[in-house]
């Protein structure tokens, strides 16, 4: 099916997600639009402070670069050290469409991939920004001094990833995330330096803090102390990241967590998309319940590798007692054109299936092969060495098995969040003052996210485009007052999540927050993850309802309030995963087709996701209504002017 | 508890381990002893501390507060002493990393926090190393705002120019060096960071400055001088080597001699 460019007339758009996106040709919006906005004046920065809550690429960025101009900045991490944020753990590398490679790349073809590879669910002014700044981003870190990959003639070199037919990823071996943020941390410690910027590691941002509709400030808890301290500003930036933890079983760090952003969503900040989530194929599979955390292998094996599982469900011989005829490569067999290379979401969902089956091998039986026999045979070990030795060292070390002599396990997991905080143009919530960057928004990667496109855009908001848009909001509608924290807002704030401390602290029940963070991911894996149906999501919502109400009864959290508790901070955000869950449970229930990382099951052509251009061509966004099991809905009708609507097809 | 978990901790061993635990920053510590079941070999060290916590929790216990992030070896949170030697038995591999299969089933793990006089004990096995990033705010950085570089390509970089600046940049700042050196010196941390910048065009402005101020900075937030036992390149996790330091000494004396 391939519809044109009709626009969405059933979507009515909401007066609270008023895009404001500018005027004028999609090619020079932004350019036009930054020329014409209000500015602060130099002299005025100082009496602005501006609290950054996160030191992630977007959080670092941006506190780094208002810190340059002159701002008050507070900057805010759970962390003992804003170079440990989570961005640190990327590898593979970042996307800027430089043309070095002098192969056709340009903005719009960037603007092009990002846009399809999202089916066509995200912004197209957004994304031609990222796009256009891009290039500004690769400049940025070389001058930061950022090791990028070179040639030996001394230029940048690029390499191609998924998703794309130019080859325009920048990567620093394979520690692109570190690298970058490392520039960015080096920027901020200078503003620490210079005394622009505060830093206040160890704390956890627990609530926003209201004054006349606008953001005003934050409660905090300090981590070491266990105090809960409030701080006023002119505007609040949340960078907290995404919630791809409320999975439970994911590639993310222990610490990423989505309560900072739940807790603006429950004042009034609009979450949209919360149902577009990313699975990716390749992890090193849980080998028991006790672990979260899985270690994310680089995709390029399925170049060479073959996937398969046993013919016989429940066969427990060694994958190399297993003669040929009894092993089934389903990816080939279910995908005879692309075979093992289909995408992220397609292999995904094949393997859970074949797991679901009973045909899951490994302990848990929770995982496929990814065989290299074949390949082995076919180059020589030599050549399989120099293409993937490090991936192999770095399999074999956590499993202890060689995967040249036996084939290794892998099975998917949740890996990146594209729903999040709905923010304009401008990158502000429905909240006034209140900003949301990087993963901890929603706004530029639509239904899915093209790889090495993250880094992208969390430096794209916190370098080159919150400097911009901050300021114009400062110049027009927020004066450099002196609210301080005296002002009563801050003790009722302070004094409700007290209350909360309070609360999770005696129940004193039988269960541990993890033990309930695990019970809700299994729910939400197997009904809110890669295949999705009417049926398991109104079975998955009535589920985490109970379960929410059964932690409120049975939750253990030991030790006290007053001092370093991590069983306490885990209990808090387990609380807003068990709510959280069951949003993206209705958003997934609500929208009633397939595009990208959300696949209904009964939304499909032939296995291929079905989008439904003319009912859902638009951003939800759920609205807080005081109860969390019904949330208000409201529409973004999405307008496509340069590009036409296509079914993705990989047939 | 799920089949494969009870099925799982039928399987597996048992350990003693000896934590350090410690209430607060001046507070007494001591090392007590606790028995963990139900370990299995490739379950890594951190995921063996996470039982435990559980089992003290459900006894009614405090649990052991201990840093970790990322878990897979790069954010640098990771910390603890694990049998006398930081970052525990494997060289090039930080805590997280380690697997349980390299201690025998039965024995006795001795775990303590990263010790050093500019890195106070927070709690139990947490400790205090924001002193690592006051090196850094003193001159690790190149002075440049954002918005104002030149096109990435207008400044080449030779390719071994570039693999030496990632070889020195590839410190996650944890501090094993700094908790191995019997100076308590953190010169292996912050001469890598000297090294990167001096190793790179970008980094030749304000390359004396940087030095100087770095140097000092680290001397007086208390760490030690560095007597070249090597200990610190031994127990790092992403083997950053000690000759960093020599050049980082060269660079400082040109910087006091020539300013
Ligand atoms: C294993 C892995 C590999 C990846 N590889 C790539 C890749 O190769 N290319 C790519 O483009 N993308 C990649 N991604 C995605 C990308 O890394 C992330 O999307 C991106 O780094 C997110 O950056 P961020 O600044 O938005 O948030 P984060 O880096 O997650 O930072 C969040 C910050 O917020 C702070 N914070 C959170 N909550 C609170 C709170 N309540 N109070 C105070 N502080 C808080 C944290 O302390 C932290 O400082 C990868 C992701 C993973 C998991
Ligand atoms: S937890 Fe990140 S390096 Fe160990």
């Amino acid at each position: 099916m391939s519809t044109t460019l009709e626009q969405d007339l059933r979507a009515v758009a909401s007066p609270l997600m008023n895009s404001n996106i500018p005027d004028g040709p999609l090619e020079s919006k932004w350019t036009d639009y930054k020329g014409h906005m209000k500015l602060v004046n130099p002299a005025n920065k100082r009496k602005y402070t501006i609290i950054v809550v996160g030191t992630g690429l977007a959080g670092g960025a941006a506190a780094a670069s208002l810190g340059e101009m002159g701002y008050n900045v507070l900057n805010f991490c759970i962390q003992d050290s804003p170079r440990r944020a989570h961005s640190v753990a990327a590898q593979g590398g970042i996307n800027a469409a430089k043309n070095y490679a002098n192969d056709g790349d340009s903005v719009y073809r960037l603007f092009y991939d990002t846009i399809k590879g999202g089916d066509y669910r995200a912004r197209e002014a957004n994304v031609h920004r990222l796009a256009e700044v891009s290039v500004n981003i690769i400049d940025q870190c070389a001058a930061q001094g950022v090791p990028f990959a070179r040639e030996y003639g001394g230029a940048l070199t690029n390499r191609s990833f998924g998703g794309a037919q130019v080859s325009r990823t920048f990567y620093a071996r394979g520690q692109t995330g570190q690298q970058l943020l490392l520039g960015a941390y080096s920027s901020l410690m200078r503003q620490v330096h210079e005394k622009t910027v505060t830093l206040y590691t160890r704390r956890e941002m627990l609530d926003l803090v209201m004054v006349d509709g606008k953001a005003r400030g934050i409660v905090v808890r300090n981590l070491v102390t266990g105090k809960l301290e409030t701080y006023a500003g002119h505007a609040v930036l949340l960078a907290t990241g995404g919630y791809g933890t409320v999975f439970y079983l994911s590639t993310n760090a222990v610490n990423s967590n989505p309560t900072a952003a739940w807790r603006c969503h429950k004042h009034g900040a609009l979450f949209a998309n919360p149902c577009y989530t990313q699975i990716h194929p390749t992890c090193i599979p849980q080998e028991g319940d006790y672990q979260s955390k899985l270690t994310l292998m680089s995709e390029s094996l399925r170049n060479d590798g073959r996937v398969w599982v046993p013919k016989q469900a429940g066969d427990k011989r060694k994958p190399n007692e297993i003669p040929e005829e009894e092993r089934d490569y389903f990816l080939e067999r279910r995908y005879p054109a692309f075979g093992n290379l289909v995408p992220r979401d397609i292999a995904s969902r094949a393997a859970k299936l074949e797991c679901d089956n009973g045909k899951g091998v490994g302990l848990t039986g929770k995982a496929v092969y990814l065989d290299f026999r074949d390949a082995i045979k076919r180059l020589g070990q030599q050549v399989v060495k120099e293409r993937y030795g490090n991936l192999f060292q770095m399999y074999e070390e956590i499993t202890n098995e060689d995967p040249y002599k036996v084939p290794m396990r892998i099975y998917p997991a949740s890996h990146y969040t594209m729903g999040g905080l709905w923010v304009d143009y401008n990158l502000m919530t429905n909240i006034p003052g209140l900003f949301a960057l990087g993963e901890a928004n929603f706004s530029d990667h639509g239904a899915n996210r093209l790889g090495a496109s993250a880094l992208m855009q969390g430096l794209a908001d916190g370098y080159f485009v919150i400097p911009y848009t901050l300021g114009n909001y400062l110049a027009t509608k927020q004066p450099a007052d002196n609210l301080t924290t005296e002002h009563e807002a801050f003790k009722a704030a302070a004094a409700k999540v007290q209350e909360m401390t309070d609360k999770l602290l005696s129940i004193q029940g039988d269960t541990t927050p993890t033990e309930f963070w695990r019970a809700l991911g299994k729910i939400v894996w197997d009904n809110v993850g890669m295949g999705r149906n009417e049926a398991g999501l109104k079975k998955a919502i009535e589920e985490i309802k109970a379960l929410r109400a059964e932690f409120w009864k049975k939750v253990k959290v030991d030790g006290r309030g007053d001092t370093l508790n991590k069983n306490l901070e885990f209990a808090g955000r387990v609380a807003d995963y068990l709510e959280l869950g069951e949003l993206m449970a209705i958003d997934a229930l609500h929208r009633e087709e397939s595009c990208g990382g959300h696949f209904r099951e009964e939304y499909q052509q032939d296995g291929e996701a079905k989008r439904d251009d003319e009912k859902f061509c638009y951003v939800a966004g759920w609205k807080y209504t005081g109860d969390v099991s019904s949330p208000e809905l409201h529409k973004e009708p999405l307008h496509f002017e340069s590009i036409k609507l296509q079914q993705r097809d990989y047939k | 508890m799920s089949k494969e978990e009870t099925v799982a901790k039928k399987q597996g061993s048992r350990y003693t381990v000896r934590v350090w635990r410690q209430a607060g920053k001046d507070k007494p510590g001591q090392l007590v002893d606790y028995q963990v079941d139900g370990i299995i070999p490739n379950m890594s060290f951190l995921e063996m501390l996470d039982v435990l916590n559980e089992q003290l929790t459900k006894e009614g216990k405090e649990a052991i507060a201990f840093d970790s992030d990322c878990r897979e070896g790069i954010c640098g949170m990771c910390s603890l002493v694990i049998d006398g030697v930081a970052h525990g038995p494997h060289s090039g591999c930080t805590t997280c990393a380690v697997r349980m299969r390299d201690f025998p089933s039965g024995s006795t793990i001795t775990i303590e926090p990263f010790r050093a006089k500019a890195f106070p004990v927070i709690k139990d096995l947490v400790v205090d190393r924001s002193a690592l990033d006051k090196i850094i705010a003193a001159g690790g950085y190149v002075s440049v705002n954002a918005g104002a570089a030149p096109d990435a390509n207008s400044i080449l970089v030779g390719k071994e120019s570039a693999d030496r600046a990632m070889d020195a940049a590839a410190c996650i700042g944890c501090g094993a060096c700094v908790a191995a050196c019997p100076n308590a010196s953190a010169s292996l941390f912050t001469s890598a960071k000297i090294t990167q910048l001096a190793s790179l065009p970008q980094g030749q402005p304000e390359r004396k400055k940087r030095v100087k101020a770095m140097v000092e900075e680290m001397d007086r937030l208390g760490f030690g001088d560095c007597s070249n036992h090597g200990e610190c390149e031994a127990v790092c996790p992403k083997e950053i080597g000690i000759n960093h330091i020599a050049q980082m000494r060269r660079d400082y004396l040109m910087a006091t001699l020539a300013p």
